[in-house]
């Protein structure tokens, strides 16, 4: 008798185990987490949703019998909106991974929460390179650029060229001075020299007086550490004062190809800045462009920060897949999703790296002259590609705590 | 020294885009006791006009500083006959929240349809007059390099401020405007129809800031939130000059940019908050702004 309940015990206990190793749960919820309505909508917004949406159709995983949910918000460009979203996002509706979180300062509050929830963010919008410098987290990657590369690429190529003397306008604000910072640095490295700064407060309408200011200058490069409409207006603003055709040269560090679009390549020709996605790149790039862009509302080719939605959600879909099913813990599937590396067909080959950095070509741009463009978003000329390895933060330069030296 | 007539032109520059706005905003005030806060989407709408003139008619830039104001009018005094016009007698706060809806709701509808970044204006590239392409192109002054479109928008702004406040202050018509804001049920006894009266003057009010919108096209992008990004200052001058004062806010305009302009050389940090430490300072001295009058 005894011997017979042992026997059923352990018979339940062994049918229990190997149920659970079954019926591995199999559903995942995504939140894009985003700017919906702001100034930087175009780069993320409506086409980071869309993205996620063609990542899962494309993953196949729903015929594998996974169920895959996508939700979306607005964080309006506040931090404690974004982190108010992220807190219900977690706690009621159970998302397991956010994407975009595009605004350095949305990016870095909701980077501690999900830390703090053990939840993952693949952050494929915000610029700060603190994400995986002082501020790395075990639940966080960087997916598609960040402010040392962005201040690398451009800066040390404008220098080699010829552009030795540099004037900044910068945008009064944490990721202005940041981008400023870096791209002095990697300037005077280079054997470059800074020769003054102007800084605006964001969201000026006109830059005329700064831009007579950098034109008295006699700078030959006017570096613009600033992002969205004060890019834009500040391009158009200096073709208006002749400053390209007396000689000077304007340095997108932060541009988009949306930023492009809405400049007009009249406006825009000869600028030169780093992108890591180009939709004309290659046959894998131009596939993928063409089924987004036909399912965009304006017929919108995508930005780096859609691309990099895609490209961070196949590969969270690929590691998820091989560990069999979800298993609701940041930190062990962002740690597998670091020993594999990355492949897909908008940003190539790559690795992630143990700060959260994902590596991936860097690519210079300049934008084409009208008669050189084909059609509509035809827009840009490769000019130089830097490696991965090269083009980001080294890990010996890094402050990150994740890093072991 | 050279540095500083430079800055101080482009302030003049900026100063009358801020003059045309501030007038209109003056004049609806004035005429209709409305503080118009859907003036920046009105502006916006007047730049969006003459891009969809110039993409989808092929019309262009002449034109459009005719077609546009009357089109964005048109639209203000449908505003004014089916909502504005309930509001009449009322307190200023109801005026104020309804046309901040109303900019919400513009905004947001142009922001879904048209994104974030904007669209493209050139400068006009004719008539060839001489050897210039149109506005196209500028001159050196020897102290700046001033571009035509700059100094054109001066003018053209001067211009029609001066018109406005002719046709206010110094015609028949703009005497019965008048005198139907002191006293709406005299005039009406002299067979004068007040609210036709109202509806147009909103109109002529919505034009000026149509108007405005057309002239920075060409300089800013065309966004849905350019006129967001500018009322609150405009707001600034209109109360620095006096509410409701035409020749206050044409003044005020021109001197608020050269103000600024001033201050983004020697401190560009503060350029965005002069405007309204002057606010602040004037309306310490004297509550009623520079030039008004007391209601």
């Amino acid at each position: 008798m005894k011997h017979r309940i042992s026997a059923l015990f352990l018979g339940t206990a062994l049918a229990l185990a190997a149920g659970s190793a079954v019926a591995q749960d199999k559903t995942v919820k995504i939140g894009v987490l985003t700017d919906n309505s702001g100034l930087y909508s175009d780069l993320g917004g409506a086409g980071s949703t869309l993205a996620a949406q063609m990542a899962v159709e494309d993953s196949g995983l729903a015929a594998k019998g996974w169920k895959i949910d996508i939700v979306s918000a607005d964080h309006q460009n506040k931090p404690d909106i974004g982190t108010t979203v992220a807190r219900q996002w977690i706690d009621v509706e159970k998302v397991d991974i956010f994407v975009d979180v595009l605004n350095s300062g949305v990016a870095l509050a909701v980077n501690n929460l999900v830390k703090e929830k053990n939840a993952i963010m693949i952050n494929t919008g915000a610029a700060t390179s603190d994400l995986t410098n002082t501020q790395c987290s075990p639940n966080t990657i960087h997916w598609v650029y960040d402010t040392y590369m962005l201040a690398n690429s451009t800066g040390q190529a404008l220098v080699k060229a010829g552009g030795d003397t540099w004037y900044f306008l910068t945008a009064d604000y944490a990721f202005g001075h940041a981008l400023e910072r870096d791209t002095s640095a990697v300037v005077v490295k280079s054997g470059g020299k800074v020769i003054g700064t102007v800084r605006h407060p964001l969201n000026s309408s006109d830059f005329s007086s700064f831009l007579l200011q950098a034109q008295a200058s006699k700078a030959k490069i006017i570096g613009m550490a600033n992002a969205g409409g004060d890019t834009t207006n500040t391009i158009k603003q200096a073709a208006e004062f002749g400053i390209v055709s007396g000689g000077q040269k304007l340095a997108g560090l932060l541009l988009f190809i949306n930023d492009v679009h809405s400049l007009g390549l009249k406006v825009a020709q000869g600028l030169n800045f780093t992108e890591t996605f180009y939709w004309d790149l290659n046959d894998g790039t131009r596939a993928f462009s063409k089924r987004f862009s036909e399912r965009m509302k304006n017929k919108a080719m995508p930005s780096m920060v859609q691309a990099g939605v895609y490209s961070g959600l196949i590969h969270y879909f690929k590691t998820i897949d091989a560990m069999g099913g979800n298993p609701h813990d940041g930190v062990k599937v962002v740690a597998k999703m670091k020993e594999t590396p990355t492949d897909d067909p908008l940003f190539g080959k790559g690795t992630i790296r143990a700060d959260g950095r994902k590596l991936h070509p860097a690519y210079l741009f300049e934008v084409k002259k009208p008669a050189e463009s084909k059609g509509p978003w035809d827009y840009y000329k490769l000019v130089g590609t830097t490696p991965g390895e090269q083009a980001f933060r080294p890990l010996s330069e890094s402050a990150c705590p994740l890093v072991k030296k | 020294m050279q540095a500083l007539y430079a800055q101080l032109l482009v302030g003049l520059i900026n100063g009358s885009f801020y003059a045309l706005l501030s007038l209109g905003l003056a004049v609806i005030f004035g005429m209709l006791n409305i503080i118009n806060f859907a003036h920046g989407a009105l502006y916006m709408m007047g730049a969006f006009c003459a891009y969809f003139l110039l993409h989808l008619t092929g019309i262009g830039y002449w034109w459009a500083l005719i077609i546009a104001p009357i089109a964005v009018g048109i639209f203000g005094m449908i505003l004014e006959r089916t909502m504005l016009q309930w509001l009449a007698g009322l307190d200023h706060l109801y005026g104020l929240l309804l046309t901040f809806g109303i900019a919400l709701i513009v905004q947001g509808v142009f922001q879904n349809y048209f994104g974030s970044s904007g669209l493209p204006y050139a400068i006009p590239d004719y008539p060839e007059v001489g050897g210039f392409r149109g506005l196209q192109g500028g001159m050196n002054l020897g102290f700046m390099f001033l571009p035509i479109y700059r100094g054109w928008v001066v003018v053209f702004s001067l211009v029609v401020c001066l018109a406005t406040w002719f046709l206010i202050e110094k015609t028949r018509l703009g005497a019965y405007l008048r005198a139907a804001t002191e006293n709406p049920t005299l005039v009406r006894a002299f067979g004068i129809n007040v609210p036709r009266m109202i509806t147009l003057t909103y109109g002529l009010g919505v034009g000026l800031a149509a108007l405005a919108g057309v002239l920075s096209a060409p300089i800013n992008q065309v966004r849905p939130l350019m006129g967001a990004d500018l009322i609150i200052v405009v707001f600034a001058v209109v109360v620095i000059g006096g509410m409701g004062s035409i020749m206050g806010s044409i003044i005020t305009g021109f001197a608020l940019g050269v103000i600024e302009g001033l201050t983004k050389y020697f401190y560009p940090e503060a350029s965005n908050t002069v405007v309204f430490v002057l606010m602040v300072l004037v309306l310490l001295v004297k509550p009623t702004g520079l030039t008004g009058r007391t209601a």
